[in-house]
């Protein structure tokens, strides 16, 4: 894609990052475009502000915790390789007969263990490794009306913490929260048709 | 053609009209009627007339003349009973669902017809040539026109051109040229019926109405594209139509004995590009000039409206004046001025224009259903088996076979293939509507002796695809969609399942919208460098989003806290409730009462298709939650602060974030900004005290997401330095004054209807205005120190 205009065409560190997020080099040049376009200074990276002006998100209910997820590890800026790492998860499943990868490689960062990894972060705020009481219920009234009532919050959290909560400890772990989402299609539910 | 009818004479007739309508006319009354009447020809005439003839009769105390308003009485009564009955179709909750609404208009017709036809009443001209050309198809073309989409439509260019021009030549042509060959065939009796007339016919019958499918389609979540499609083909096949339409018919007129040479051919293949294109460049123009002549109307804004309508109407009979297609001029002028006039018009005037146009469409539907319905009892029908069956027939398979072959062609190019389902819904959806009917019935006789026979053949189409295919695409639509609907899911999963939808939506936001770029950008580039600068009224603050947002808000927020439901003290409970370790046992009910509460309540993930609704422009549910979330973001966001706990992204959102965080600056510029609007504006807001906050409603098709997308994309760059930061920084730089006068343009939420239906609630406007009064004199005297702003001459 001959790209006109000030932006420059090629992103840094093409091959390195399709190698790692696997995307294919149309996907990524667009996702480059993407980035260059909401960056809007010019500065080379995003941070949240530059996330927050897309306005979707403002009225999604978990938009805070989805920019958030750009910024791992307290960052405060997302470079290219970062965003796309981010939204590699969200690849659309290989068709291939997973048994001609390598078993040595890592594995790609689209697969259902990485997919259910990052969702669980969007409830585990403080990486604990382990979902609490807490956590579920903020999560919960985040996507809950105004007109639910804290009670009614509160024993709803219970009741999902103690579905899922195996070995009792009163907190969903991720090999629970994993087991307890077995038999639903994640890879369908987090794929985003576009990213392929 | 006299425009008035005799009543024929007898009182049964007149007594039965009238009992239907339920009027009390007293037995007195009848006697002077007839008389009346019998002598009427044309009635103000014939009143003088009769009154010099009978110069000793005594004044009568009261007469009754029904034939002086008989056309614009039944036409209103007709307009009255299909409204009422559409009221009854909706408020019995389960019929939107079960069949469109064209049935019903069609049914409301046929019960009409019978009346009429069972009285011996002659029904009144509702549909000739030049009122339905002239007056009955510009709304509804135009509110179409208007109320597409545009981004989407322009991202499926291609796409829908190629399927809506080729899908509509396909099968004009195919139809046509398969019952001229049934015609052939002696035993039918349908010898007489030469090409052309087939061709003409196949070319009506293949404009496609797929209204109802859409409204099936809002329902089912069709994957947006499909929409796209469909509604492309909805906007373009009656242009399509009606273009061939017309060349045909000179062509039949031209040679009415078969005698076509290959020029003719070439010259009408040429005509139909001209037509169509000419159309367009027309609509294109017109456009251009009426989003010009917004700009200056901010005094006189009651006119907007007037403007806006008039010049469309222009383009259509400019268009029409030069033989050009007068739908495709009306079209490509709506969707031209659509950007530019949004911007430009005052927020009633834009409501106003919105709900106009779809009243007018609704009247002009309403009226041709009803014709139909009444055409379709009478005695001018002529019926035989052979060219109707084979009709039905060849109307489904040459549409299948456009569908599949056209789309297995276009499939090849495209980035994301349409799937066999989605090619058997688009298959399913040509449902035939209003338009091929108006078409047959203005054949001329002349030409086609045969007439009755076509409109019989047209009514039975449309009969059986409105309602067979109407009724039975919901129920195909979702069990070609079919997802596994896990009834025993655990609410745990629920959760789960709602989160990543959100989560997947969030990250389609941040994907954004991927399209041709080159092309796209390059006209933005031209648009924004020349076109809005011609167009577009200066003074408009680019950032009036900004302060629409705040305002919002910032009602919202007053009535929630008052309401009590966003309680400081609610918050403060919480952390300080007893979280019980142990684990309760629920019974079931508990469970499925709890599974209630997270259905109802779980917030809606956003609907990335398109919303249209020919009929109705309702509020939606999303725009709600919206608000909802986005005050209490704001309001959790300001609670933080206001606690000094450190947001968990650190304090660097906090100074220079102006949208979230900006709450007392936000008020202030708000009420400047509103003061200066107040006063500028000549609207008749008979409380002063009571800022205009009435937003004006985006279409309702827009998604959120298409509104802020299309707003993102306004390079922010291009804004003078220092625009988005606030109004202190003012007076530093006094060009910012010119942008005071503030209408807030929300390409945002559609609000106004529940913000208008709240603003009448008695308490909290009362509350509010109280408020607003006195904070709104704090903040003149702030105003006035940063004077610049409301200089306006």
């Amino acid at each position: 894609m001959g790209a006109r205009g000030s932006h420059s065409a090629v992103p840094p560190d093409a091959d390195s990052i399709r190698r790692e997020t696997g995307f294919s080099q149309a996907s990524l040049l667009r996702l480059y475009h993407r980035f260059q376009a909401l960056d809007r200074d010019n500065k080379g990276y995003l941070s949240r502000m530059d996330l927050q002006q897309i306005g979707a998100l403002a009225v999604n209910p978990l938009g805070d915790r989805i920019i958030e997820s750009f910024f791992p590890d307290g960052n405060h800026q997302v470079d290219f390789a970062g965003f796309a790492r981010v939204l590699a998860h969200f690849r659309p499943v290989d068709e291939e007969d997973p048994g001609m990868q390598d078993p040595k490689q890592p594995e790609p960062l689209n697969s259902r263990m990485n997919k259910l990894r990052f969702a669980f972060q969007l409830y585990d705020l403080d990486r604990d490794g382990k979902i609490s009481r807490n956590e579920m219920l903020q999560v919960l009234r985040l996507m809950v009306g105004v007109q639910v009532t804290e009670e009614q919050l509160e024993s709803i959290a219970d009741r999902t913490v103690q579905e899922a909560d195996i070995d009792g400890d009163g907190a969903v772990s991720f090999m629970e929260f994993t087991k307890s989402l077995e038999k639903m299609n994640i890879e369908q539910k987090m794929s985003i048709r576009i990213l392929k | 053609m006299a425009p008035l009818m005799l009543l024929p004479p007898g009182p049964g007739s007149c007594r039965l009209l009238l009992l239907l309508l339920a009027l009390a006319s007293s037995e007195a009354a009848s006697d002077s009627n007839e008389s009346a009447n019998s002598t009427a020809q044309d009635a103000p005439s014939a009143r003088l007339a009769a009154s010099s003839r009978e110069p000793a009769e005594r004044i009568s105390v009261f007469e009754l003349d029904y034939s002086y308003v008989q056309v614009p009485y039944e036409v209103t009564l007709w307009i009255l009973l299909a409204s009422l009955a559409k009221i009854g179709f909706h408020l019995y909750r389960r019929l939107p669902h079960l069949m469109p609404e064209s049935c019903l208009l069609i049914l409301v017709g046929v019960l009409v017809g019978s009346v009429i036809f069972g009285t011996d009443h002659k029904s009144p001209p509702v549909m000739d040539s030049s009122i339905y050309f002239l007056y009955l198809l510009p709304p509804i073309v135009l509110e179409s026109g208007y109320f597409m989409p545009t981004r989407p439509f322009f991202e499926n260019l291609g796409s829908i051109l190629w399927w809506a021009g080729l899908g509509a030549l396909i099968n004009a042509f195919g139809i046509g040229l398969s019952l001229y060959l049934v015609c052939q065939v002696q035993a039918f009796g349908l010898g007489d019926l030469h090409l052309l007339q087939n061709l003409l016919f196949g070319s009506l019958i293949s404009a496609v109405d797929p209204v109802a499918a859409l409204a099936v389609f809002e329902e089912a979540r069709v994957n947006e594209q499909l929409y796209m499609m469909i509604f492309g083909e909805a906007l373009l096949n009656d242009g399509i139509s009606v273009v061939l339409y017309n060349i045909l018919i000179a062509f039949t007129k031209m040679h009415k004995f078969e005698d076509i040479e290959p020029v003719d051919i070439l010259a009408g293949c040429a005509r139909f590009i001209v037509v169509g294109c000419g159309g367009v460049f027309f609509g294109i123009i017109f456009g251009f000039i009426s989003a010009f002549i917004t700009r200056f109307t901010q005094n006189i804004s009651a006119i907007e409206p007037l403007i806006v309508f008039m010049f469309s109407y222009l383009s259509y009979l400019a268009a029409e004046t030069l033989y050009l297609s007068g739908i495709l001029a009306i079209t490509a002028c709506a969707v031209t001025m659509k950007k530019y006039v949004e911007e430009n018009v005052s927020q009633t005037s834009y409501t106003t224009i919105k709900y106009f146009m779809k009243m007018l469409s609704s009247v002009s539907e309403t009226l041709i259903f009803i014709f139909m319905g009444v055409s379709t009892i009478g005695k001018n029908h002529e019926w035989n088996w052979a060219f109707i069956c084979f009709t039905l027939v060849f109307c489904q398979i040459w549409r299948a076979i456009s569908v599949f072959a056209l789309f297995y062609v276009s499939n090849q190019f495209r980035t994301f293939p349409f799937s066999f389902k989605d090619q058997c819904i688009i298959f399913y959806s040509g449902v035939r509507g209003a338009g091929s009917f108006s078409l047959a019935f203005l054949l001329p006789l002349s030409l086609f002796p045969r007439k009755k026979l076509f409109v019989t053949a047209t009514l039975v189409v449309i009969y059986f695809t409105v309602f067979i295919q109407g009724i039975t695409i919901g129920p195909l639509v979702r069990y070609l969609d079919v997802r596994k609907t896990n009834k025993k899911e655990s609410i745990n999963e629920e959760l789960h399942i709602r989160l990543m939808d959100h989560l997947k939506a969030g990250m389609e936001d941040v994907c954004g919208q991927w399209s041709h770029y080159q092309v796209r950008d390059k006209f933005k580039k031209f648009d924004h460098k020349y076109l809005r600068k011609i167009l577009i009224r200066k003074n408009l603050p680019k950032s009036s989003i900004v302060s629409l947002y705040k305002k919002l808000e910032m009602k919202q927020a007053i009535e929630m806290v008052e309401t009590g439901i966003l309680s400081p003290a609610a918050f403060s409970a919480l952390q300080q409730a007893q979280r019980t370790q142990e684990t309760k046992r629920l019974s079931p009910e508990d469970v499925e009462s709890m599974r209630d509460i997270l259905t109802h309540n779980l917030y809606q993930v956003r609907q990335r298709t398109l919303s249209y609704n020919k009929y109705n422009l309702k509020p939606q549910s999303s725009e709600k939650q919206a608000k909802e979330i986005l005050i209490r973001r704001q309001n959790t966001l300001r609670e933080s602060l206001r606690e000094g706990r450190r947001l968990p992204w650190g304090p660097q959102a906090g100074a220079k974030n102006v949208r979230y965080l900006s709450f007392p600056y936000g008020k202030q510029q708000a009420w400047r900004r509103n003061t200066g609007a107040t006063e500028a504006t000549d609207d008749d807001s008979s409380e002063p005290g009571l800022p205009s906050i009435t937003f004006s409603a985006r279409p309702q098709l827009g998604s959120l997401r298409e509104s802020w997308l299309a707003r993102e994309v306004i390079p922010m760059k291009s804004l003078p330095q220092g625009t988005m930061t606030l109004p202190f920084h003012d007076s530093r730089d006094p060009g910012l004054g010119r942008r005071a006068v503030v209408r807030p343009r929300p390409l945002f939420l559609a609000l106004d209807e529940e913000f208008e239906s709240r603003e009448e609630s008695d308490e909290e406007a009362s509350t509010l205005r109280s408020r607003w009064t006195v904070e709104r004199g704090h903040s003149r005297e702030h105003g006035q120190s940063h004077s610049p702003l409301l200089r306006r001459k």
